[in-house]
């Protein structure tokens, strides 16, 4: 007689100490320290952060130790994590032109105040693959620059400003800043909201979405304006105290687009903008950020949208990799009660057929 | 009765329990009307119940008694998996009897045995916007609902009928709620769909991922959609359950063997148990 399967709680026990076992991998090799992916695994810490949305180096590399370096999984645990924190309050808008930088360039001038700076970067490597670091070879030591570099380097999309050739952006004034973490977003959504969006957004799909942008899906002929990475102060303003306190340092990388614009009615020709911002050394991401950013602005300025990358509800309502990741595997959980459903209504139709 | 250390009863904190509370009242207070609500990353993922589980959480109290079905079954893992979250961060007394439980929380399915006045049903939702399929634009299907403007709906099921002689939807079928919201009922079978109506427990529907609850109250209209001409009908099998013989459950096909061998079983687990004897 048949007799229906029991003992899931056992199975998922076991399957869960499998897991575990399977996470440490072979134990003569020495197990991997906290330390040791925040240091080494620097990039996939900086990433889990920003998509993860939480600042913070050690617990980012506990989430990618747990995840066995699956950086979606990863940046779920560290979203679980975040919804239990307490809000005390919003922190002041970060200046990115007093940050302490360590890479600037733009591409739009050959030189600009305060010079290219490249910093720590991929670009210009031969993507060869490195034998010496397999063989745990010490890195070749950097040299010092002579200065230092300036305290403050002026933004390049500002000297476009003082000419009047780029949009001013105005700060959003006194209204509140949307929260898409408290209340769920609605659309149309403001730029704030979009930006949030996409700052916590899935990297290869911004990547992809920027793409097709670039290849004719929604055309915005964009420039990088400027790209700065390098640490900024964050600051919060206590109410008790009556001035704002800094609350610490956080590495930051900004990407700011120039786009063209062939103006409107009411607007001359005239550059417009696209921005990202991404935590730690995430280039890619920011880029692909500001590019989707002034895709997605095409209803407000008036342009014709017509490809995803430039439709909002679209771009946002499927940026989110945690969100994304659950749903698509969500069809490994039973479903045999509509798929009986189905069956049964197939048959029906067959039978119908055959009369 | 422990609870997890390190995190409030019911995972939730008392500020976003009462923030989702609201929201449920207003549901209840609009039936079928999809309320937006500040959804949580919850430590299980989106589409797994995330929805469900925090509504049940903020409506859960430490006298109540839990019931999870998936399927229509407590055995089903991921029910085993919710059931675990909740003895562990709430303590409640969990129970696979659909009698004795406070709150049931189930996927793909309403318990066979009646529910009765005092209990809450809280359903996972995956896709809360019946006219998505239609309409793929949340800021289209707001408008078409607040004008009541449900004739795509009629017009796919017409077109089943041209095509197929039958309306085609097996689950998730489509009711209007107290003669004027169009809901979804989650994807339960379309067998299902009559047990809402005037149904004396307070049915809860809760979208994590896609941040929407809603609501039917106790004894409220919920009728599924139909015409004149082609009534509404549900599911029927030409055999009954090989286990405890019941021929008026929904059944699960079971294969047997590799020569299209196959048997009918209940798909609640509890109500099967309970018919073939203590």
């Amino acid at each position: 007689m048949y007799v229906a399967v029991k003992g899931g709680e056992r199975a998922i026990d076991n399957a869960h100490a499998w897991l575990g076992e399977t996470r440490r991998g072979d134990r003569q090799v020495p197990e991997l320290s906290l330390a040791q992916i925040d240091g080494q695994l620097a990039l996939a810490v900086d990433r889990v952060m920003t998509e993860g949305s939480v600042y913070d180096r050690e617990l980012a590399a506990l989430a990618i130790k747990q995840a066995q370096g699956d950086q979606v999984e990863a940046v779920f645990l560290l979203r679980a994590y975040r919804t239990t924190l307490p809000r005390f309050g919003y922190s002041l808008p970060i200046d990115t032109g007093a940050m302490r930088v360590r890479r600037r360039i733009s591409s739009t001038f050959k030189d600009v105040p305060g010079g290219q700076i490249l910093g720590p970067t991929y670009d210009y490597t031969h993507r060869l693959l490195d034998f010496s670091l397999a063989a745990e070879a010490p890195p070749v030591a950097a040299p010092m620059a002579e200065d230092p570099v300036d305290d403050t380097l002026p933004r390049v999309i500002d000297v476009l400003g003082r000419e009047g050739l780029i949009e001013s952006e105005a700060a959003g004034g006194d209204s509140p800043v949307g929260d898409l973490t408290r209340e769920p977003m609605a659309f149309p959504a403001g730029r704030d909201l979009r930006l949030q969006s996409l700052a916590r957004g899935d990297e290869g799909f911004l990547l992809a979405m920027a793409y097709s942008s670039q290849r004719g899906y929604g055309h915005t002929h964009p420039f990088a304006g400027e790209i700065r990475m390098g640490e900024v102060t964050v600051e919060f303003f206590a109410e008790e105290l009556g001035f704002a306190v800094e609350l610490g340092d956080i590495a930051v990388t900004e990407s700011q687009m120039v786009n063209q614009f062939r103006g409107s009615a009411e607007q001359p020709p005239q550059f417009t903008r696209g921005y990202g911002l991404a935590f730690g050394r995430s280039e890619r991401k920011a880029m692909a950020m500001a590019l989707v950013d002034r895709a997605m602005r095409a209803g407000e300025l008036g342009e014709e949208a017509t490809a995803p990358a430039q439709d909002p509800e679209f771009v946002l309502g499927h940026c989110d990799n945690v969100e994304a990741s659950g749903f698509t595997q969500h069809l490994k959980l039973p479903h045999y009660v509509d798929f009986q459903g189905e069956l049964e209504l197939i048959r029906r139709l067959r039978r119908k057929d055959g009369e | 009765m422990t609870t997890a250390t390190g995190y409030n009863f019911a995972y939730l904190d008392e500020q976003t329990k009462r923030m989702i509370r609201r929201a449920i009242l207003k549901a209840v207070a609009i039936p079928g009307y999809q309320v937006p609500f500040g959804s949580r990353e919850m430590p299980l993922p989106y589409g797994w119940g995330t929805g469900g589980i925090q509504v049940t959480a903020s409506v859960i109290g430490s006298a109540d008694v839990l019931k999870v079905i998936d399927q229509g079954a407590d055995d089903t893992t991921n029910a085993v998996s919710i059931r675990r979250f909740f003895a562990r961060t709430a303590g409640v007394a969990t129970t696979r009897r659909t009698t004795e439980a406070t709150i049931i929380q189930t996927r793909h399915r309403i318990p066979e045995t009646p529910l009765r006045e005092g209990q809450i049903l809280v359903y996972q939702v995956p896709i809360p916007e019946p006219l998505r399929w239609l309409e793929p634009r949340e800021s289209e299907t707001r408008k078409m609902h607040a004008l009541a403007d449900y004739g795509v709906m009629h017009v796919k099921l017409y077109e089943d009928i041209a095509r197929h002689g039958r309306i085609a939807t097996s689950y998730d079928y489509p009711v209007l709620v107290n003669d004027r919201y169009l809901m979804r009922p989650s994807p339960i079978p379309k067998f299902d769909n009559p047990k809402m109506h005037m149904n004396p427990a307070l049915q809860l529907f809760g979208a994590g991922r896609e941040k929407r609850i809603y609501a039917v109250p106790p004894y409220t209209k919920v009728v599924s959609l139909d015409f004149e001409d082609h009534p509404f009908e549900v599911q029927r099998w030409d055999d009954c359950c090989a286990l405890c013989g019941a021929a008026d459950s929904y059944l699960d096909e079971v294969i047997t063997d590799d020569r299209g061998g196959r048997i009918f079983v209940c798909s609640d687990s509890d109500y099967c148990t309970g018919r073939i004897g203590p």
